[in-house]
């Protein structure tokens, strides 16, 4: 049987899933609550001087019929008193020894710091966390992401707290940076025993276009705000997988960012994260969804045969190479499988308009399944993407794989284009239109404007 | 059955006569629309008589842009909010709708297109802006959803329009044809007042144009006339017994149905001869006034009905019975009609052909006959040049709906012989255009 049981750089959990600090952290009632329900730690809501918020703090990305699939907050750290944290912290491990509990924290001075580590470690705190990522209303004061794109500040604190740390310390990192390895390598400098990412990015989630103020409006006014939830995800897997390969890191990487269900926390591990954290999906639908994230995971690695965490964390990292490494002989071409189509034709007027007019019409406007001409498709996917019926194109492979010549070699072979009009360029033997011919499509009545 | 109780007073009239289609709340349409794929030459257009840009409008309601959709709407046909309600739209355009083909549920397009308009009903909002009134002037004869439609788009060209009504209101058979579960008069009319209102025709009601006269003067007054008279009144079917009472043409029932309500009452045993829409209609609407027993007989078998499946579906749903291959021989009773005698039919080469011997009597105390409706033949009659076929429908050009060599055009039920609104709206709008060329040739 699978065992979920996670050690993230000495800090043990019963699984892998671990609550972000955020507002379903916030109080010991609520971590409790969860422990209960089945999640394998929490990371406490992030302690410091407490904060005053302001009323109004949330917008949302909705799309088509999906609410919040990005979520935005302009909230700050805890606005609770540090000791009555403290006191829960302690009440937690109490009730719950085997689940994992990591402060999480926030201060300004090396007196601070190391007053705050003791106060945690003594309150029974498995971990903790540095908050170096808060995008907004920290950093202007300093700290949060002021400290997370400092790569050198970011290594003189990590210093200060390493210095008493008697507990793991893991450094958590703002995406708002160019290079995510920068702080990362600061991290492990300062002496950080693991990393987690990713904060929230900077965002301006939506604008009230009647009273001219973006989201969320305090009193006629807004502010920019972290941005989460799944619209993220992508970024923060990217950067994961960034510190991941990174030779110099080489930490436990907690990933963070957009995980809703086994599948986000899958991807996750195999680019090189051992644990995984949740906000936005349990802001949205609460603790339960814990029971399909550790079904889902463990019978994936049973399938699999995947026996730990571990095992399977970074399995896919070997796969992901650079540009230049990938095989230019690789040929795919789409392929629309005529029992399954509906006639949308989304995949006709996407590769038509927005890619390499490889798909057409039948003469016959009764009937409505498109055709690919296979000499125009470059077997970008896109027409496969946008198709809504699963599996009905599929992009089918023309190359024998007998050849794989990539970007780095033909370059030694000089067989690259080099010059503007070169005759090795990609696309000098495709069919593109003349532009003239563009006026004289017979287009249906409604695609323009009248 | 007795599935329904007879409505004792207008609410329970409203329960029984719930809407098929009811209005969608804001939530419903933004869920609702986010479902639909955009399609490339979308076939759900096609399938619409009127070429609403129907994926365009589903994403200006997506997109918070109620009123941009219903002017998308009103642009194609100016009897949308209705025809949302009352089209048959399983076999138009959400028949079409790419969906149907994945086997899932087709986009409720009926449903969102009544939510556009409905704002803008109710909101009593702007949409189009007429251009200044020319010189030209055109009487329209009905109006119904043909002679509303060609109205509106021959005001939106600056053309002085008036409307030669029988009636009281405007509509025609959306208020007193169509069933009441489908739309109620008040949202009927909200619309035509609506239309009224904004495109700045005049109706001038109780004037049916019946005489020599009167289409002289519109020949004289007017640069073209259009006429919209839709359909006449139940036809005869030539059996012993018609005249009886308790004997009632189905539109004739229908419409004293729609206007009294629940104090119009049903008796326990209804028979409805017929086997299209309108015997559908009749039936389940006797059902729901809580007539115990509703029995329909079709001359011919159930493969040969005319009506659509899902309507006789519907009927069946409410408790109606249906004999096939019986076809009336006499309507039975001294004053009032107890019964009807029927014959057993079988098809010889498409023909209907009674099997000797086979007669049998059902009782009853209503015989309610959707057998077909009469032409106006008596008006096309006292006006020259005009033709017709056999069947008493008007004969136009394809193109202009131009009655043959006349100032006169025609379009809806007139001309087709009994279609849906969409088609009268389609037919009205494209007549009017038919008129433009006509006016400007002069
Ligand atoms: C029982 C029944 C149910 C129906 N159900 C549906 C349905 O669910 N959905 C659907 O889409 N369609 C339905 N229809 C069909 C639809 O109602 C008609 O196709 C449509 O109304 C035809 O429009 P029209 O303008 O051609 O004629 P009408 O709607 O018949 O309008 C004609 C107008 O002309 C007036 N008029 C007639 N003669 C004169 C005269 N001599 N002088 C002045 N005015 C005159 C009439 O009073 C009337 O107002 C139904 C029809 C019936 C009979
Ligand atoms: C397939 C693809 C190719 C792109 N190529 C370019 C490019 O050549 N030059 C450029 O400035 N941006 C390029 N972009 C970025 C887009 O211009 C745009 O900044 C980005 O996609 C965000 O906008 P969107 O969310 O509307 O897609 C490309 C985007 C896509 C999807
Ligand atoms: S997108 Fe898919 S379903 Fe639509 S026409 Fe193309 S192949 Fe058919
Ligand atoms: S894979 Fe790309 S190029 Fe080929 S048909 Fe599809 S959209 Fe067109
Ligand atoms: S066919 Fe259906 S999915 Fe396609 S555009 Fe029309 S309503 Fe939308």
């Amino acid at each position: 049987m699978t065992q979920l049981n996670t050690n993230f750089a000495g800090i043990k959990s019963p699984n892998p899933f671990w609550l972000a600090s955020a507002p379903p952290t916030n109080s010991g009632y609520q971590i409790m609550k969860a422990f209960d329900a089945g999640w394998g730690g929490a990371v406490w809501k992030t302690l410091g001087v407490p904060v005053v918020n302001v009323s109004s703090r949330y917008g949302a990305l909705n799309y088509r019929d999906t609410r919040m699939m990005g979520f935005n907050n302009i909230e700050l750290i805890t606005d609770r008193p540090l000791k009555d944290n403290l006191r829960e912290i302690e009440e937690v491990k109490k009730r719950f020894p085997e689940h994992a509990v990591i402060a999480s924290l926030m201060v300004e001075t090396r007196d601070q710091w190391h007053q705050i580590m003791q106060d945690v470690t003594n309150a029974g705190a498995d971990g903790v966390e540095l908050n170096f990522g808060c995008p907004h209303g920290m950093c202007e004061r300093g700290m949060g992401s002021a400290v997370g794109q400092e790569p050198r500040v970011l290594k003189t604190i990590v210093e200060w707290v390493m210095e008493v740390a008697t507990i793991p310390v893991i450094v958590k990192l703002t995406p708002n940076i160019t290079d995510i390895t920068k702080p990362a390598l600061a991290a492990k400098e300062g002496g950080a025993n693991a990393i987690s990412l990713i904060n929230t990015i900077q965002s301006i989630v939506g604008v009230d276009i009647d009273r001219f103020v973006p989201y969320p409006v305090v009193d006629g006014k807004s502010t920019n705000g972290g941005y989460c939830g799944p619209a993220v995800k992508p970024i923060a897997m990217n950067m994961v997988k960034n510190c991941a390969q990174h030779p110099g890191v080489q930490l436990p990487i907690s990933g963070i960012g957009g995980v809703e269900n086994w599948r986000d926390a899958v991807e996750f591990i195999l680019l090189g994260a051992s644990t995984v954290q949740v906000c936005t999906a349990v802001m949205h639908y609460g603790f339960g969804i814990i029971r399909e994230l550790t079904e889902g995971l463990s019978r994936y690695m049973d399938e699999k045969g995947f026996s730990s965490i571990e095992q399977m964390s970074g399995k896919a990292l070997p796969n992901v190479k650079h540009w230049e490494d990938l095989n230019l002989q690789y040929k795919v071409v789409a392929h629309i499988n005529e029992e399954k189509c509906i006639g949308c034709q989304l995949c006709f007027t996407a590769c038509e308009d927005g890619a390499h007019q490889a798909i057409r019409l039948n003469s016959n406007p009764a009937i409505r399944i498109p055709a690919v001409f296979e000499e125009n498709c470059v077997g970008c996917n896109l027409c496969s993407l946008v198709c809504p019926v699963e599996n009905c194109i599929t992009m089918e492979r023309r190359d024998d794989g007998s050849e794989n010549i990539n970007w780095k070699e033909r370059t030694l072979a000089g067989t690259v284009p080099v010059s503007f009009n070169d005759e090795l360029a990609g696309g000098l033997h495709h069919t593109v239109p003349m532009p003239m011919e563009a006026l004289q499509k017979d287009l249906p009545r409604h695609y323009k404007v009248k | 059955m007795a599935e329904f109780n007879a409505p004792a007073n207008e609410a329970e009239f409203d329960k029984n006569f719930a809407q098929l289609k009811p209005h969608m709340t804001k939530t419903q349409a933004y869920l609702e629309s986010s479902r639909c794929l955009f399609c490339y030459d979308a076939p759900c257009i096609k399938a619409c008589p009127t070429a609403i840009d129907i994926p365009l409008f589903i994403r200006q309601i997506h997109s918070g842009n109620v009123n941009g959709a219903a002017k998308t709407i009103y642009e194609s046909n100016y009897l949308g909010n209705t025809c949302g309600k009352v089209c048959p739209t399983e076999v138009l355009c959400e028949g079409a709708c790419v969906f149907v083909e994945a086997n899932e549920k087709p986009l409720e397009i009926g449903r969102l297109q009544t939510y556009a308009t409905q704002q803008v009903l109710a909101n009593d909002k702007d949409l189009f802006t007429l251009p200044e009134t020319g010189k030209n002037k055109v009487a329209i004869i009905g109006a119904g959803p043909a002679g509303l439609a060609c109205a509106c788009e021959l005001r939106l060209h600056g053309v002085a329009v008036d409307i030669y009504e029988a009636k009281t209101k405007a509509s025609g058979l959306i208020s007193h044809g169509v069933a009441p579960y489908k739309i109620q008069n008040e949202e009927a009319w909200g619309e035509t007042d609506y239309l009224e209102r904004k495109f700045g025709f005049r109706i001038f009601y109780g004037h049916p144009v019946t005489e020599v006269t009167q289409t002289k003067y519109l020949e004289d007054n007017y640069d073209a006339v259009f006429i919209g008279t839709g359909l006449g009144k139940t036809s005869q079917m030539g059996i012993p017994g018609e005249h009886l009472q308790n004997v009632f043409g189905a539109v004739e029932l229908i419409e004293k149905l729609r206007d009294q309500k629940n104090k119009l009452h049903f008796p326990g045993n209804v028979i409805v001869l017929g086997g299209g829409n309108t015997a559908m209609d009749a039936a389940s609407e006797a059902a729901r006034m809580g007539a115990k027993e509703v029995t329909l007989v079709y001359r011919r078998s159930k493969n040969e009905m005319g009506a659509y499946e899902f309507e006789y579906d519907l009927a069946k749903s409410v408790g109606v019975k249906a004999i096939f291959n019986a076809a009336p021989v006499e309507i039975l009773g001294d004053e009032k009609a107890k019964g009807i005698k029927f014959i057993r039919t079988k098809e010889v080469q498409g023909k209907v052909e009674p099997i000797a011997g086979t007669e049998f009597v059902l009782d009853c105390d209503w015989v309610v006959k959707a057998t077909g409706q009469e032409k106006h033949r008596n008006l096309f009659s006292l006006i020259q040049g005009l033709h017709t076929d056999a069947a008493g429908k008007l004969l136009v050009d394809a193109a202009s709906y131009r009655c043959m060599a006349t100032k006169y055009f025609a379009g809806g039920d007139a001309v087709s012989g009994g279609q849906e609104v969409v088609n009268a709206a389609a037919e009205g709008k494209q007549a009017a255009f038919g008129i433009l060329t006509f006016l400007n040739k002069e």
